[in-house]
């Protein structure tokens, strides 16, 4: 962002974006669509699988493969999985903006736990690399399965502690509380998505449309009604907790079989996918004319979205509040520039 | 599976009435995205009420890729607007927020504007070891050796 300020108040900022602009979205013309998965996923570190899972939905959609219902269990356990370690990855963000170094490294200690399993269960820490065109690659058996819940139940533990230092302590609260409020008219007209949307009192939540699992699980969009930096913080801290649970209830219902399919031919059409990413709802907007490279690929991801309310929130501001402010999106920059 | 996505096609003088009349409904702005056909800019503005997505296609011949801005509308457009501007050279009149051409930078100035639908992957003849190794050190590339770029700006 630049900022033009006066003093200690902010009177404009202008997002300054564009460094990080891969070109990614052009690769369709070298990537068949088999393997663009791979450049999907490597739209962002952090919320990696959600990327990749939509855009093999989106693919499997218009060519209307039968995916297997274990892989659907398979991803939402798994898209859960990246949801906890990015808003545990956020809180320790927040906390380093605040000055809350210890509570910073606390976050991401659990942070560890989260992708240890990830790790376990797929491979790769960072880039799953287990979602792929007709299912995922990677089975999770009882064992793993066992052991990733007693694990799971190890980090509700410690997140709770964390989430209530978030949620209680007065130097925390002073720093978020009453900062950038977004009215609810103004989060829908912005055309905010995600926690962003959701702390401002917009019950959306892109999980509703019942893609992978979803449809079989218990699912409420949390949210609050304050609409300022406290109420997108405890949002998120309360998202841990939904995903957690939304992991066991996944566990318990997923059924035995296969995991994958094969795919044969090439996709034809188009379609738009909608899936909600741990900073809001993304958009894939696929086009194929039959061959084997997609005719186009686009991507809105959630950061785009929620930059034009973040520029309204800069606004006025003290200097001081930047940081948190800027955070309170939830930003990814390589998500946004692709 | 997915829920009801509706499809209306419409033209460039009818966009702005289109949108402030989906603006008084209630409808959020959920993307603007652009495609690059053999002869045409296909521009899809998607909004979303209730989780039902309605898109407004627009037909755009490449010799007169200019529209109105629909951010008076939906201020946040001024993001997609740019961006379409700057990766495929369609012109926007009276955006609230210009970044005139400065949003991202690229070493190739509207690097979708000059290339046209995907190339066949071209058939490879055997090639000597040589020129094997050649290609496999070669990264990716965006653009293609096959379609005149303009030179970098500086």
């Amino acid at each position: 962002m630049d900022l033009i300020v006066e003093d200690e108040k902010v009177l404009e900022a202008r997002p300054s974006i564009g460094f990080v602009h891969r070109g990614l979205e052009k690769l369709v013309e070298k990537k068949d669509y088999i393997e663009f998965v791979y450049i999907a996923e490597r739209i962002c570190g952090i919320c990696s699988f959600i990327h990749g899972q939509t855009y093999c939905q989106a693919i499997e959609e218009m060519m209307s493969v039968p995916v297997p219902p274990r892989a659907h269990y398979l991803r939402t356990i798994w898209g859960e999985l990246s949801r906890i370690h990015s808003h545990l990855l956020w809180l320790g963000l927040m906390a380093d903006a605040v000055g809350f170094e210890s509570l910073f490294m606390h976050s991401w200690r659990v942070r560890e736990q989260v992708l240890d399993i990830i790790e376990a269960t797929t491979g790769g820490r960072v880039i799953f690399g287990s979602c792929k065109v007709g299912g995922v690659r990677r089975d999770i058996n009882a064992e793993a399965m066992r052991s990733l819940l007693k694990e799971l139940e190890k980090i509700s533990e410690a997140a709770g502690e964390i989430t209530r230092v978030f949620l209680r302590d007065n130097s925390v609260k002073k720093r978020l509380c009453g900062i950038g409020i977004l009215s609810k008219e103004d989060a829908y007209d912005l055309g905010c998505v995600g926690p962003t949307l959701r702390a401002s009192g917009v019950a959306q939540d892109m999980r509703q449309l019942g893609y992978a699992a979803f449809k079989e699980l218990d699912i409420e969009p949390i949210t609050r009604t304050e609409g300022d930096s406290f109420a997108r913080c405890a949002v998120r801290c309360e998202e841990i907790f939904q995903s957690i649970g939304l992991i066991r209830q996944a566990a318990a219902k997923m059924p035995e079989g296969e995991i994958a399919v094969k795919v044969a031919g090439t996709p034809k059409g188009e379609i738009i996918m909608r899936t909600e990413q741990p900073r809001g709802e993304v958009v894939y907007c696929l086009k194929a004319n039959g061959s084997k490279n997609l005719q186009r690929f686009r991507v809105r991801t959630p950061t785009f979205a929620n930059l034009p309310a973040l520029v309204k929130l800069l606004q006025g501001c003290e200097l001081a509040d930047v940081p948190v402010l800027v955070l309170t999106i939830d930003p990814c920059i390589s998500c946004t520039e692709r | 599976m997915l829920p009801a996505q509706t499809l209306e096609e419409i033209k460039r003088d009818e966009l702005v009435r289109r949108v402030q009349d989906l603006r008084r409904r209630k409808y959020r702005l959920v993307a603007i995205s652009a495609t690059r056909l053999a002869e045409d800019l296909e521009l899809t503005y998607s909004f979303d009420l209730e989780s039902a997505l309605l898109s407004l296609r627009l037909n755009l011949s490449l010799d007169q890729a200019r529209v109105p801005s629909i951010s008076s509308v939906y201020w946040c457009a001024f993001l997609y607007e740019n961006e379409i501007h700057d990766l495929f050279g369609l012109e926007v009149d009276d955006m609230q927020v210009d970044f005139h051409g400065k949003l991202y930078q690229t070493a190739v100035k509207f690097p979708f504007g000059a290339r046209k639908t995907p190339p066949e992957q071209p058939k490879k003849a055997p090639a000597s070891s040589t020129e094997s190794q050649v290609q496999a050190n070669r990264g990716v590339v965006v653009g293609s050796e096959d379609v005149s770029m303009p030179a970098p700006a500086h």
